[in-house]
């Protein structure tokens, strides 16, 4: 039994990089900084071990011959999930390119409301160690933060040290949409956080009187979306006071229509209060690799992960991609399924040649054509993955010899497979 | 296998040739002397009458790092101008301003060109850049990681440390980003943006640290210098685009007390406040000075017409010239106590003055540095235009009269401005493989690159002579990499994978204690997880490392 200390998770999208894993056999246990999200994700057994091909066991060879003979007459395949490390990406985009599939990231309907906005207009945004030493205020919207990174607060706004906040438990953390689920936002002298709600629905009401107050346009209203004007006002007031606020959403919580309208409302303010002080944004996302597939694709294809291959060269269609519609539609004729951080993230439908390339302990309501469970990046082998603020890569490890192969060994074998069919 | 490149003329002035006609030996993909009369020719190349080269060298361009991938994710519509499909033997992407990665190798190698070198490595996001670049074919790579606005660095400056500790937490953030030289950019200005400063002069303070962009010029000069670091500290000065900014650059190379110091994208730090537009040429001055002090290298950082994306670390400076965003998108960043960028299309224009004295601003440079051995051929790419447009700039330097042409049809308020329609000189072949391959090699301290005696690894490009030279430069017959004939007739034909240059200077072992305890208290990630290992370059068995000898110091 070992213990490897200063373990990165890729689960949960902050980053984090401190925890402590106990290694026994292939049984995980995190015995230090674990939480909600990243504890169960480490901790999960192996179950599958051996592809299969209709349900039967066969050879990692056998299962990716069968993948490509699925793979090679197909008019438009589908690449869904898209939920691995870069090289998994990587190889992934390989074999979308000589398949002539669709590439489209699982969450990337939620990302799009960010994607959209920085197409349109762009933001000023800011990384967590920017937030973790200069953050005086922050400002969430629309978002349980807490439910959705749980050690955010603990690492980035409560910690005891920073460069340029003289006490860290004087910081403002303002809700405005939806309240937190618990105390994590509460100060560590004991100030519970200003908590304005609305409902979803008329948040993109509140941010853009918001956005109104801070460039001082009169208003005729004395309450928007249940919320006092006047408490706006106070909003906008400390946004111009602070030195260095912060604002963040996350961009799969602002559940409603052309959300990207208040993602860009928000980012235009930020902008807007850059004249005099600064502010910036902090999108958060990240979760699962849906920041790398968005990265890797970006430099491989030049856009976003929802982009096609079926004319020879990408093209993106941030809706037209989309491949839960190509599958409703019938334009699909065959899904290739990867995700390898989540045995719950099962394939969305049965209907055509399926072939799942998944962490091991994938629940089938059918059983796929092809199942190639694989190792999990940042426990079966090493790799890179995305942090939310997109800068940062942080580097996996290997924490167990599983035996599992990666993402990028599975997707290559079937990449060789079919070239090997049609030269 | 021996190959034989029989009868061409060759230009290399690695070695002193300059158009000669002589034969080129590769054998296990490195240049070869002359063999035994035994040896058999495996594969012989007709020459006779192609101009030979060694591969070309940029040794200052965009193409790896967050703030591009940022651009590239701007700029669907600009993408879909230029779609690239997949063949038999390349990858599919996008081309224009800012190329996808694998479009990036093949149109480099498709111009001659067998490396590149990304100047802008924030520490930070050096892994990514690593990454991209490990996405890229066919050309050698590396990168000059930046530092001048961390906080770790600032901190040391305002605590009083001395040089040797810098120089210890230089040398380790080189090998910890893998690097091959040390880049500052608008020094402490990204940082004092933090602060809510908007501009910050040479000897200005920044409002925390107390600490001035001259003197962490001055520190990092001293630091790579001290370390042996063949590539002088690599500068973007302060004020990029500010006019007047030619007194800023004037005093910086003043200033330096003949420490080894590279100035890039010069064009953009040389501008001075003369005429109706309170807006004129510096360059005579900066070329004056260049020329004076030998201590002094350049690059260009030309600007073409048409649309392109500027992309850069200097976050300060971009924020403050988004207005000239077009499209009007664009996007700042601050980075993780380390650094920043911005990311702003432009679109340059010959009937708009400013842009139109830009350009001449830059040719004028080109044509006013007496020593091809210290100014390099960029565009800043993407900045300035993208790496695509380098065969017309040749030609813009090579051919007089097709300079003085296409400055007739500038701004003509711009054509007063300017002292270029006067200057004769036309660059020479021989000028033109200094600057673009053996001066970059040397700079950059590649010990068996840029050159074509025996010895080197067997980069190497054949043009068809031609009188215009766009025609002749955008096309090569064939280019070699690491002896593999990779394009022939200006077409990728086969793709390899080519190296990642970097050095390793030495460093006390004790710089990580503070390091670490800076890591744990401040930053968001553990210094054992920050440094990069060698094996996330190599381990997918497509990269490698290339670690160049340090310059011996006296």
């Amino acid at each position: 039994m070992t213990e490897i200390t200063e373990v990165p998770s890729p689960f949960c999208g902050i980053g984090t990089d401190d925890l402590s894993v106990q290694v026994d056999g292939l049984a995980l246990k995190v015995t230090a900084n674990g939480c909600a999200v990243n504890t169960p994700a480490f901790e999960q057994a192996i179950t599958d071990t051996r592809p299969r091909v209709d349900g039967k066991e066969v050879s990692l060879d056998v299962a990716a011959k069968k993948a490509a003979v699925l793979l090679k007459d197909t008019k438009l395949p589908v690449i869904g999930g898209c939920a691995t490390d870069v090289n998994g990406m990587r190889a992934l985009l390989a074999l979308a390119d000589r398949s002539g599939a669709v590439v489209d990231n699982m969450n990337f309907s939620a990302a799009r409301n960010n994607l959209l906005a920085l197409q349109d207009s762009g933001w000023m945004n800011t990384t967590l160690a920017e937030v973790k030493n200069r953050c005086d205020l922050l400002l969430v919207v629309g978002t349980d933060l807490e439910a959705f990174a749980p050690r955010f607060f603990e690492r980035y706004i409560w910690n005891p040290d920073a460069m340029f906040v003289d006490d860290t438990a004087n910081r403002q953390v303002i809700y405005l949409g939806k309240a937190p689920s618990g105390t994590a936002s509460t100060s560590p002298n004991g100030r519970a956080a200003k908590v304005l709600t609305c409902n979803d629905a008329e948040l993109p009401e509140v941010i853009a009187v918001l956005r109104a107050l801070v460039k001082g346009r009169p208003l005729q209203a004395d309450s928007v979306g249940g919320i006092a004007v006047a408490e706006l006002q106070m909003i906008a007031d400390q946004l111009k006071a602070a030195r260095y606020s912060v604002v963040t959403w996350a961009a799969g919580a602002l559940g409603f229509r052309q959300a990207e309208l208040t993602v860009q409302t928000l980012s235009e303010m930020i902008k807007e209060l850059n004249t005099t002080t600064r502010c910036s944004g902090l999108p958060l996302g990240g979760r699962e690799g849906d920041q790398t597939a968005n990265q890797v694709c970006g430099w491989t294809t030049g856009y976003p992960a929802r982009t096609r291959f079926s004319r020879g060269y990408p093209e993106y269609d941030p809706y037209l991609n989309d491949a839960n519609a190509l599958i409703d539609s019938g334009e699909a004729d065959a899904l290739v399924w990867v995700h390898a951080f989540n045995a719950k993230a099962v394939p969305p439908i049965d209907h055509m040649p399926t072939i799942v390339i998944g962490r091991s302990g994938m629940a089938f309501a059918k059983e796929p054509d092809v199942f190639i469970p694989v190792g999990t990046p940042g426990i079966d082998h090493a790799g890179h993955a995305y942090r939310m603020d997109n800068v940062v890569a942080i580097r996996l490890k290997k924490l167990r010899d599983s035996g599992l192969p990666s993402t990028a060994d599975a997707l290559n074998a079937i990449e060789n497979a079919l070239r090997e069919m049609t030269v | 296998m021996m190959i034989k490149l029989t009868g061409g003329t060759v230009y290399d002035p690695a070695a002193g040739i300059d158009g000669k006609k002589q034969d080129i030996y590769i054998q296990d993909g490195r240049i070869v002397k002359k063999p035994a009369k035994d040896v058999p020719i495996d594969k012989e190349y007709d020459l006779k009458g192609k101009v030979v080269m060694s591969g070309a060298i940029d040794m200052h361009t965009h193409i790896g790092g967050g703030k591009g991938n940022i651009a590239r994710t701007l700029l669907p519509e600009d993408h879909r101008q230029d779609p690239v499909a997949r063949t038999e033997c390349t990858r599919s992407g996008c081309g224009h301003a800012m190329p996808s990665t694998f479009v990036t190798g093949y149109r480099y190698a498709e111009m001659g060109y067998t490396a590149g070198f990304e100047p802008a490595v924030l520490p930070v996001n050096a892994r990514q850049a690593h990454m991209e670049m490990g996405d890229i074919p066919i050309l050698d790579k590396g990168g000059y990681v930046m530092l001048g606005s961390d906080d770790y660095l600032l901190r040391m400056l305002t605590a009083k440390k001395d040089q040797k500790a810098v120089n210890d937490y230089v040398a380790w953030t080189i090998n910890a980003a893998k690097a091959i030289g040390v880049k500052v950019v608008n020094p402490g200005g990204i940082n004092a943006f933090k602060f809510n400063q908007r501009k910050l002069d040479l000897d200005e303070q920044n409002s925390h640290y107390g600490v001035t962009p001259r003197q962490i010029l001055q520190t990092l000069a001293t630091a790579v210098k001290e370390l042996g670091v063949s590539h002088p500290l690599h500068v973007h000065g302060c004020n990029l685009g500010v006019p007047g900014n030619m007194e800023t650059t004037l005093n910086t190379i003043e200033g330096i007390g003949g420490l080894p110091l590279h100035l890039t994208h010069i064009q953009f730090h040389s501008y001075g406040t003369e005429g109706d537009f309170k807006f004129s040429s510096g360059a005579a001055q900066i070329a004056e000075a260049v020329n004076k002090h030998k201590n002094i290298t350049i690059d260009v950082g030309q600007i073409l017409f048409g649309q392109t994306v500027t992309a850069s670390g200097d976050n300060m400076r971009q924020h403050a010239n988004h207005k000239h965003a077009s499209p009007n998108k664009w996007v700042t960043m601050d980075i993780e106590c380390d650094a920043g960028c911005g990311v702003v299309p432009f679109k340059y224009r010959d009937q708009n003055f400013v842009n139109a004295l830009q350009w001449a601003i830059g040719l004028e440079t080109f044509l006013l540095v007496d020593d091809p051995w210290r100014i390099f051929l960029t565009t800043d790419h993407p900045n300035g235009a993208p790496f695509t447009s380098y065969p017309h700039l040749i030609r813009l330097l090579m051919d007089k009269s097709f300079r003085n042409d296409m400055l007739a049809t500038i701004h003509p308020e711009a054509q007063k401005m300017t002292t270029l329609g006067s200057i004769d000189r036309e660059y020479t072949l021989n000028e033109i493989a200094i600057m673009t391959r053996a001066g970059a090699a040397k700079l950059i301290g590649l010990h068996d690159r840029g050159g074509l005696s025996p010895g080197n690894w067997a980069d190497i490009t054949v043009y068809t002579e031609n009188a215009d030279r766009e025609k002749m430069f955008e096309k090569p017959d064939y280019v070699f990499k690491d002896g593999d004939l990779v394009v022939r007739d200006g077409k990728v034909i086969a793709t390899k994978w080519g190296t990642t240059h970097v050095v390793k200077p030495d460093f006390d072992p004790s710089v990580e204690k503070g390091l670490k305890d800076y890591f744990d208290r401040y930053l968001t990630m553990k210094l054992g997880n920050f440094k990069i290992s060698d094996d996330e370059i190599t381990e997918d068995g497509r990269g490698s490392i290339t670690a160049h000898p340090l310059k011996r110091l006296a």
